[in-house]
């Protein structure tokens, strides 16, 4: 039994990365290296305003005082800063206004990874802000979602047409001098995602953006901004596949959310970077900060995310919940594989009276990979009547990899309930046998058991994202999966 | 020796007595190693919720000549434990193990002072183990007490003898010429196919500050048995960094019990080291805390061998602007397959400002396990209470019963039954709860 097993894992370690293929667009890239000299440059090269530029190089100034954080459990080489292309934007007409003008070769990139833009706006009614290579080059349905008020864009853009919002709410919730990454990605961030929904205004559809890194040695640090206001709701998803490559790359992004009075985001994530080959070399160093604020009462604010790419996944998207009675939700799927590390999991701050937080976490271990989970669950003295439950449970497949996890839990009032509770296990040779019995092959047998431990994520995705999200289960864990 | 000083100036540039053999050149490497590492700050994930350079900062005596420190059996007698008279009674003062304050009536039992015992059969033994803690607790303080071995005790029970009377360990904190400072050490080496008790106790006498940073190492060998309690009900002047460190070379049995109730701030190590496959261990702890007690319990269950069971309990009751700290470690290592090793933490906060912080930490390296821990923080139940309210019991009654019956987990697993009903009516006395309602606590 377990041979059978060992093989269908040495089928998916062997299994290659589907999405592996460099398009040829030629990038305008700024020089290697990082200055205050590359900050400016790329702040004149998307024409912003002084006071961005001065808080870039604040940012940059305060990153040098930084080191860079050691306590994760991950392991990787020493990154050489200045070996990294700060800037780079694909060559593009000036202004599409429509899908139809973007360049013929970014469009055979898209259909290549199956979102056709054009099949998406047809059959899903899904907006699309594509984002390749730090610049976005093409956004739908943007003009029926000016009618309602919403504003979806570029920040690039934002920062032009609405320069006074984007004052107010950016590094409010992330400053930049908050971590190591996160303080590189206010002093260099290229572009990335806006997203303004008017006072109880509920988004008609999902808001989607697909990232993708493009030209070799490019590290992309997306910026995204997401305000609901009073009485609004927007779903919001977030995909990457990218190519294949030898060199690492860094992707240091940095999501903030606000949520105002009664307002509702949820945001969804299928992260599929290049994850390295099978002895480890290459992939991508996905080193995120995503946070969201419940700034105003009975607001909410979910993460769902399906962490199946990377070389090293690091991210801890959190919910502070500031509101009274404000509610936030995590939700994660976390495969690794080969030799992927990942450190992930989140932080609830616990702020406002009758909050409530809900965590549940998935680890999938596989070849020789490490999976940690790391959460905080903090409740302030003044947050009477809070309420968490958190459940983070690991399946190990193979006797080489690792599961770990580290929750700290810290409570300062006697009204409040924290509960936490944690599994580990390996898919038991009995349940296999079980299926084996009733004609299940052992391979499907595998598939369905992964699939049935992770659901209670998978089902919080949009449906959308649900298909894709389990085709990239079955993709990391080829064989195991089926 | 300088008799009193500020202890962190002190051993900062204090130069130490030669000692020949392993425990000097152990000695020597602690304090190369101490002076490196220092006091541990909250910066240090280990020491993250309790912070003890202030306690390092204060005036301390140090007593290095037990001579020079008058206890007489007399001072002891007031804090003896209850069974004391079919028990082995081992005394240190202000962290000197007495010989003479001692009274060892089981003859299976050998007990001399380490530095004696270093030199004739059980050389080898204490080559072998002492200072083993070091490799799990790499901290100054663990460092320090090492450094500075002087009068430790050291156990040894014979190979296939089941010590009928239990070993009762006294810490005498002689605070009445000034606070302080104390190191105790000890090595407890328990032969093959031996079974023994040991409970452990302190207490701190005069209106002084006691500050203990004690070092316990215990070996069981194969098919060996060992049970340990360790009650701390110290005074509030008293602070103390407290280890135990088990190795289990063999096939083999442990069972502990640690219930803190009184301190100013407690730090308790425990560490459980499976070295061989089918190891068993059982840990509880139960910390009812009030006032501004400050208690950190941080556990290691490491799985080295496979095949090996662990569970472990820990229970707390907060209440005042008390701290009550968890930390349990799970280590299952590579080669450790068909590992059982569960987990639970369960906290009832009784005020506003009482805090509790936990982490239950799982690292797991092998897949063939079945690993799982939980941790819940609350209040009492409102249901329950409603319903025992219901049937005519006072709000306080009702109280009290449900906080008996939660601290009645770990109580019931005293096996040592005069300790037991003494805990029992300590943690009475702690929640304040009146006589007529109590639980009765000869539970069979």
């Amino acid at each position: 039994m377990n041979d059978v097993l060992m093989s269908t894992i040495e089928q998916t370690v062997l299994s290659d990365y589907k999405y592996g293929f460099v398009s040829n667009i030629n990038a305008e890239e700024a020089p290697k290296g990082l200055n205050e000299d590359i900050i400016r440059f790329i702040s004149a090269k998307k024409q912003e305003p002084q006071w961005l530029l001065e808080w870039r190089l604040k940012a940059y100034r305060q990153w040098l005082k930084l080191e860079e954080p050691k306590w994760s459990n991950v392991t990787y080489p020493a990154i050489d800063f200045q070996d990294i292309i700060y800037y780079s934007a694909p060559k593009q007409r000036v202004g599409p206004n429509s899908i139809d003008e973007i360049d013929p070769e970014l469009k055979r990139t898209f259909d290549k990874l199956g979102i056709s833009l054009d099949e998406q706006k047809r059959l899903t009614g899904v907006a699309v802000d594509v984002v390749v290579d730090s610049v976005s080059v093409a956004t739908s349905f943007k003009e029926q979602l000016a009618d309602l008020g919403i504003i979806f864009c570029s920040i690039s853009e934002a920062i032009q047409k609405h320069p006074e919002l984007v004052r107010k709410y950016m590094g409010s919730i992330v400053p930049p001098t908050d971590n190591y990454f996160a303080a590189l990605n206010s002093a260099v961030f290229s572009d990335g995602s806006f997203c303004y929904i008017p006072k109880g205004i509920r988004c008609p559809m999902e808001l989607s953006t697909y990232f993708r890194i493009n030209a070799e040695n490019t590290g992309q640090f997306e910026r995204t901004l997401i305000i609901a206001e009073e009485g609004s709701y927007v779903s919001y998803l977030e995909g990457c596949t990218a190519p294949m490559r030898d060199e690492n790359q860094l992707h240091a992004a940095v999501v903030e959310l606000i949520a105002l009075d009664r307002a509702e985001i949820k945001y969804s994530t299928v992260q599929n970077w290049y994850p390295g080959d099978k002895n480890g070399n290459g992939g991508i160093y996905n080193f995120v900060t995503k946070r969201g604020i419940c700034q105003g009462v009975n607001s909410k604010i979910s993460w769902t995310q399906v962490e199946t790419g990377s070389a090293i996944t690091w991210k801890y998207p959190s919910v502070i919940l500031k509101g009274d009675n404000s509610i936030g939700e995590f939700y994660s799927v976390a495969v690794t594989n080969n030799h992927q590390q990942a450190d992930t999991g989140t932080k609830m701050m616990h702020l406002g009276k009758n909050t409530k937080s809900r965590i549940v976490s998935k680890g999938i271990s596989a070849g020789v990979s490490n999976n940690s989970y790391r959460g905080l669950v903090h409740v302030n003295k003044n947050a009477v009547n809070s309420r968490n439950f958190s459940q983070c449970d690991s399946l190990l497949l193979g006797d080489k990899c690792g599961a770990h996890t580290f929750p700290y839990i810290e409570v300062k009032n006697s009204s409040s309930v924290v509960e936490h509770e944690a599994t580990t296990s390996k898919i038991g040779e009995d349940q296999i046998f079980y299926c084996n019995q009733r004609g299940i092959d052992t391979e499907t047998a595998v598939a369905l058991i992964i699939n049935g431990f992770a659901k209670e994520v998978m089902n919080q995705l949009p449906m959308e994202f649900a298909v894709e999200a389990q085709k990239l289960l079955a993709i990391s864990l080829e064989g195991s999966v089926g | 020796m300088n008799p009193t000083a500020n202890i962190k100036d002190y051993f900062d540039q204090a130069v130490l007595p030669e000692t020949k053999g392993k425990i000097g050149s152990l000695r020597k490497n602690a304090q190369q190693l101490y002076t490196r590492l220092g006091i541990p700050t909250t910066k240090q994930e280990e020491w993250k919720y309790t912070r003890i350079n202030g306690l390092f900062s204060k005036t301390y005596q140090l007593t290095s000549d037990l001579s020079k420190v008058p206890v007489s059996s007399g001072d002891i007698d007031a804090l003896r434990l209850p069974g004391n008279a079919n028990a082995n009674e081992l005394v240190f003062v202000n962290g000197l193990f007495s010989l003479e304050l001692s009274k060892i009536i089981s003859k299976d039992l050998i007990v001399l002072p380490l530095e004696e015992a270093a030199t004739d059969e059980f050389s080898e033994t204490i080559a072998k183990h002492l200072g083993h803690s070091g490799h799990y607790l790499k901290d100054g303080i663990n460092a320090l007490n090492t450094a500075f071995v002087q009068a430790a005790a050291f156990l040894h029970l014979k190979k296939n003898k089941v010590l009928e009377h239990p070993v009762y360990i006294y810490h005498f904190f002689d605070t009445r010429n000034g606070n302080t400072f104390s190191q105790p050490r000890s090595l407890v080496h328990i032969g093959e196919n031996a079974s023994m008790q040991v409970v452990e106790t302190f207490f701190t006498v005069g209106t002084g500050e006691s500050f203990t940073n004690q070092v316990m190492e215990i070996v069981v060998e194969k098919d060996a048995r060992l049970e340990y309690y360790k009650i701390q009900n110290d005074s509030s002047e008293s602070s103390q960094v407290s280890t135990t460190h088990i190795r289990q070379l063999g096939k083999s049995y442990t069972h502990s019990v640690s219930i803190s109730l009184n301190g100013n701030i407690v730090r308790n190590n425990l560490n459980v080291i499976f070295e061989a496959d089918h190891c068993e261990s059982h840990l509880y702890g139960l910390y009812c805390l009030k006032g501004q007690t400050h208690v950190d319990n941080h556990t290691v269950v490491d799985n080295v061998q496979p095949h090996c069971f662990s569970n472990e309990l820990y229970k707390g009751v907060v209440d005042g602007k008390a701290t009550g700290i968890f930390n349990g470690k799970i280590f299952v290592r590579k080669d450790a397959q068909k590992t059982n090793a569960y987990q639970s933490n369960k906290n009832i906060l009784l005020s506003e400002t009482a805090t509790v912080n936990a982490k239950p930490q799982l690292e797991i390296f092998a897949d063939d396990v079945k690993c799982s821990h939980g941790c819940t923080v609350g209040s009492l139940d409102e249901e329950a209470l409603f319903y025992l309210r219901s049937r005519g019991l006072s709000l306080d009654q009702a109280r009290s019963l449900l906080l008996q019956a939660f601290a009645m987990d770990i109580l019931e697993n005293i096996h040592l039954e005069s300790i037991r009903s003494h805990v029992s009516s300590l943690i009475s006395q702690r929640l304040e709860i009146n006589e007529h309602d109590r639980i009765r606590d000869d539970i069979e």
